[in-house]
C-alpha cells in the first residue's frame, strides 16, 4: 500500500544523540522505584506513597475493554533519565543539544510571541522553565512537578493522588510508582491568568516511557489555561506515555487545559485526566489526539458542587495502523450542574477511532443540563469508526441531549473546491479542517495554524 | 477559447451530450437556453470536470490545448470557472478559506512547529492575506453582501440569492477567463438578479478578453446583458444558434416550437445512420 509512506516516514521525527546523566536500568521492581525517589531527594511519604502505586500496579490486570495493549512490554522500558545535572534557568544555559531540539519544536519562538511562561519537559525532567515575574509577584505557582514538591510540600500532599489515586486503573498506579516531572500549579484567589501558560513535552530516548505528572489548583475566582503539547520522535521500539494529570477547580474559579498531543506512530498514550469542579466553577477540556499508535483517553470531569459546569471538547485523528479511544467522562454528583461533550474523530488510510463516553447523574442531583455530540468522518473504506457512549442516570429531573453522526466526504464537496483550483490534497485537507473547526476555533492561534499544517501531513497519504 | 467538437458524454452508461460543438471566442457572451433535462448543467460540469462523467467521444478544448483528462483543479488553474447552479454545503470551510488558499499557496516544506508561525507572522504574507481580504470587502459591497460573509462557512444557511452571489463573489476575486454560469439567475428576486447582471457587465468591462457561457431557462436576465450568441439546447444537442432574436422568441412561444425542429433532427439522424 503506496500511502503507508507518508506515516512511516513521521514528519515530526528527528532524535538528538542521547547525553544523559543518569538513566535508570530497564524494567520495574522495588529497586528502581526506590532509587527514583532517592535521586530526587523525596520525603518519605512520597517514597512511601510510590511504593504502594507500585503493589497496585503488580496486582492490577490489563484492562481488556478498550485498545490491544497486549504488546506493551513493561520489562523493556526505561523508568527514568535523568537528562542533565541541573536545571537551567535561562536559554542560554541548556546544553546545545537540548537547544536544537527546542529549536526545531520552536519554543524560543512561543516564548518571544509573549504567549506565556515555559515549562518544557525534556525527558523526564524539566530542564527549561521561565515564568513571568508578574504572575510570581501574584501568587501563582508554575513550575515543574519535581520542583513543586521540593518547594511546596504542604500543598501538593494535600492534593496528590486525591482526584486520581493509584488504584483508580493500571496505568495511573503505573505513574504513581515512576512518575517525573509534568507541571504544578497554583492559582490563588480572584486571580485571573490572562495569558496560557504552556508546557512542551517531548520524548527522545528509545524505550522510555514518560511518566509525567501534573496538579493543576485554581482556587475560588481564580482563572488559568493550561496548554500542553507533545511531539515524539520515531523511534523503532515502542515508547510507553502514561501521564497522570489532577485538576481542583474551587468554588467560581474557571480552568481550562488545552492539550494537542503528536506522538510519533509507535508511542502507547495511555493517559488519566480527571478534575474535581466544586460550586459553580468551570472546568473545559480541550484534548486534540494525533499520532500515535494507541490513545486511550477520556478526560473527565467530577461535579462535585451546585452549578459546577464541565466541558470536554474531543478531537482524534487516526491514520495507517493507529487507534485512538478517545472521549470523556461527565459526573454529575450535585444540582444544577451542567456539561457538553463534544467529540470530532476523523479516520483516515485504514485507522480507527473509537468514541468512549461516559455520563452519570446520581440520585437527587436535579436540573442537570447535558449534551453529548461525537461527529465521526471516515476518509476511506479501510478505516474505521466506533461510538461507546454509555450513559447511567439516576435521576428523572434532568435535560439530556445525545446526538451521533458518522460521514464520509462528498464527491460533490471535492469537486466543488477543486473547480476553484484546489488540488485534491488541498480539497481533502479543508474539508477535514472544516469538520474539526468547532474544536480548532478554540485552540491558541499558534496551536491551530499547526494542527491545520498536521492535518495535511496526515491528509498527504490518503488521496492521488 | 473553449473550442468543443462532437462531444458525447455519458453517466452511468446513459448517454446525455449527443455530440456538441460549440465555440467561444475571447470576449464573447453566449447564452444557452432549453428546456429541464436537455442536458446544459451536464454541459456546464463535462467542462469544469466533474469525475462523474464519462467522456465517450469527441474533444474539449481550451486556448488550443486538449483538455478532457485534465482534472478539475488544472481547469481551474487554466481560467475556468463554474458557477454552480447548487453550490454544495461545506461545514467549517469559508469563502475567504478557499479563496486564501487558491490564490496564496504555502509552499510545502516538512516545517515544524515554530517555523509554520513564525512564516505566518513575517509580514509578507500577512499582508498578502490583508489584501485579499480587502479585495473581497470591496466585492461584498457591490454584492450588497455584509462583511463577515466571507467568513461564515460555504454555503450552509445561505439563502438562494446569497449561494448565487457567493458564486459571483468567488468569479471575481479568481478573475477567471471564461465564466460558466449554470442558472446563476434562477432562485433570484428582481433585485438580487439586477445586481448579479450589473455585477457580471462590469466583470466584463475590466476583463474584456474573458469569456461567459450563460445557461439560463429564461430570458429574463437578458435584459440586463447583451448576449453575441444565443444556443438552444434540446435532448443533449444544440439544435439552433443565432442572435438575441433567439432569446426573444423563446420568451416568446416556449420551447415547443424548437420540438419540432428537434423532431426534424432525430428523423435526419435515422436516415443516416
Amino acid at each position: 500500500m503506496s500511502n503507508a509512506v507518508a506515516i512511516n516516514d513521521y514528519k515530526y521525527g528527528f532524535n538528538k544523540p542521547e547525553n544523559y546523566v543518569f538513566k535508570s536500568k530497564r524494567g520495574l521492581s522495588r529497586g528502581v522505584v526506590e532509587q527514583i525517589s532517592s535521586m530526587k531527594n523525596e520525603p518519605v511519604w512520597m517514597r512511601e506513597f510510590r511504593l504502594r502505586a507500585l503493589e497496585i500496579f503488580f496486582s492490577k490486570k490489563m484492562p481488556m475493554w478498550g485498545a490491544d495493549l497486549s504488546t506493551i512490554d513493561f520489562d523493556n522500558i526505561f523508568y527514568y533519565i535523568k537528562p542533565t545535572q541541573k536545571q537551567g534557568t535561562s536559554w542560554k544555559d541548556l546544553p546545545k543539544e537540548i537547544k536544537d531540539t527546542y529549536d526545531a519544536i520552536g519554543i524560543p519562538e512561543a516564548e518571544k510571541k509573549f504567549l506565556g511562561g515555559v515549562t518544557a519537559q525534556y525527558e523526564s525532567e524539566s530542564v527549561y522553565h521561565s515564568f513571568q515575574k508578574k504572575w510570581e509577584d501574584k501568587g501563582v505557582i508554575f513550575c515543574d512537578m519535581d520542583t513543586g514538591l521540593r518547594k511546596y510540600p504542604d500543598i501538593v500532599k494535600s492534593y496528590f493522588g486525591r482526584s486520581i489515586p493509584p488504584a483508580d486503573n493500571k496505568f495511573a498506579a503505573l505513574n504513581s510508582a515512576v512518575w517525573s516531572g509534568g507541571s504544578f500549579i497554583y492559582v490563588p484567589p480572584g486571580v485571573s491568568v490572562d495569558i496560557p501558560l504552556q508546557a512542551y513535552f517531548r520524548i527522545n530516548a528509545a524505550n522510555m516511557g514518560q511518566f509525567e505528572r501534573t496538579l493543576i489548583i485554581v482556587d475560588e475566582g481564580a482563572y488559568v489555561h493550561y496548554v500542553e503539547g507533545c511531539t515524539a520522535p520515531v523511534y523503532s521500539t515502542d515508547s510507553l506515555h502514561a501521564a497522570v494529570v489532577e485538576i481542583f477547580v474551587k468554588k467560581g474559579a474557571r480552568c481550562r487545559y488545552t492539550t494537542i498531543q503528536n506522538w510519533s506512530s509507535n508511542v502507547y498514550n495511555l493517559v488519566t485526566k480527571r478534575a474535581f469542579v466544586e460550586e459553580d466553577g468551570i472546568m473545559e477540556w480541550v484534548d486534540g489526539n494525533i499520532g500515535s499508535k494507541i490513545t486511550m483517553k477520556y478526560p473527565s470531569c467530577y461535579l462535585v458542587g451546585r452549578g459546577a459546569r464541565g466541558e470536554i471538547l474531543s478531537l482524534a485523528l487516526a491514520n495507517s495502523g493507529q487507534h485512538q479511544d478517545a472521549g470523556g467522562k461527565l459526573m454529575f454528583l450535585a444540582p444544577d450542574t451542567s456539561g457538553e461533550i463534544i467529540s470530532k474523530s476523523v479516520s483516515v488510510n485504514g485507522g480507527r477511532t473509537s468514541y468512549r463516553g461516559l455520563v452519570k447523574v446520581i440520585k437527587n442531583a436535579k436540573g442537570v443540563k447535558c449534551n453529548v455530540r461525537c461527529d465521526a468522518l471516515i476518509l476511506d473504506e479501510q478505516s474505521r469508526s466506533d461510538t461507546y457512549p454509555t450513559m447511567q442516570v439516576d435521576e428523572p429531573d434532568i435535560t439530556m441531549g445525545h446526538e451521533a453522526s458518522v460521514s464520509k466526504i462528498g464527491e460533490e464537496q471535492l469537486f466543488y473546491l477543486m473547480s476553484r483550483g484546489l488540488s485534491e490534497l488541498e480539497a481533502t485537507s479543508l474539508i477535514v479542517n472544516g469538520f474539526i473547526e468547532p474544536i480548532v476555533k478554540e485552540l491558541p492561534l499558534e496551536y491551530a495554524v499547526e494542527l491545520n499544517r498536521l492535518i495535511q501531513l496526515n491528509m498527504e497519504g490518503s488521496v492521488g | 477559447m473553449l473550442d468543443i467538437k462532437n462531444l458525447k458524454v455519458s453517466i452511468e452508461n446513459k448517454e446525455i451530450l449527443k455530440g456538441i460543438d460549440l465555440e467561444v471566442n475571447h470576449g464573447e457572451l453566449h447564452v444557452l437556453m432549453g428546456p429541464n433535462g436537455s442536458g446544459k448543467s451536464t454541459l456546464a460540469q463535462v467542462v469544469a470536470g466533474h469525475p462523474s462523467y464519462k467522456i465517450e467521444s469527441g474533444e474539449l478544448r481550451f486556448e488550443s490545448s486538449k483538455i478532457n483528462k485534465l482534472t478539475p483543479d488544472k481547469r481551474a488553474k487554466l481560467g475556468i470557472f463554474l458557477a454552480f447552479q447548487h453550490p454544495v454545503e461545506i461545514p467549517g470551510v469559508s469563502v475567504f478559506s478557499v479563496l486564501r488558499k487558491v490564490k496564496k499557496p504555502r509552499t510545502r516544506t516538512s516545517s515544524v512547529r515554530g517555523k509554520v508561525y513564525s512564516g505566518l507572522a513575517a509580514g509578507g504574507n500577512l499582508s498578502k492575506v490583508r489584501e485579499l481580504r480587502k479585495e473581497l470587502v470591496s466585492h461584498l459591497s457591490s454584492l450588497k453582501l455584509s462583511e463577515d460573509f466571507i467568513s461564515r462557512p460555504l454555503n450552509e444557511g445561505f439563502s438562494g440569492g446569497e449561494k448565487k452571489r457567493s458564486e459571483i463573489l468567488q468569479m471575481m476575486a479568481l478573475k477567471p477567463k471564461l465564466v460558466i454560469l449554470d442558472e446563476i439567475d434562477s432562485g433570484l428576486d428582481v433585485d438580487a438578479l439586477k445586481i448579479v447582471a450589473t455585477t457580471l457587465y462590469h466583470y466584463n468591462e475590466v476583463n474584456p478578453w474573458s469569456s461567459v457561457l450563460l445557461i439560463t431557462h429564461y430570458a429574463r436576465i437578458l435584459k440586463y446583458l447583451k448576449p453575441d450568441f444565443v444556443h438552444i439546447m434540446m435532448d443533449g444537442k444544440i439544435i439552433k444558434s443565432g442572435s438575441m432574436k433567439l432569446a426573444s422568441e423563446v420568451e416568446k412561444s416556449g420551447y415547443v416550437r424548437f420540438q419540432s425542429i428537434n423532431q426534424k433532427l432525430k428523423i435526419k439522424d435515422q436516415k443516416y445512420n
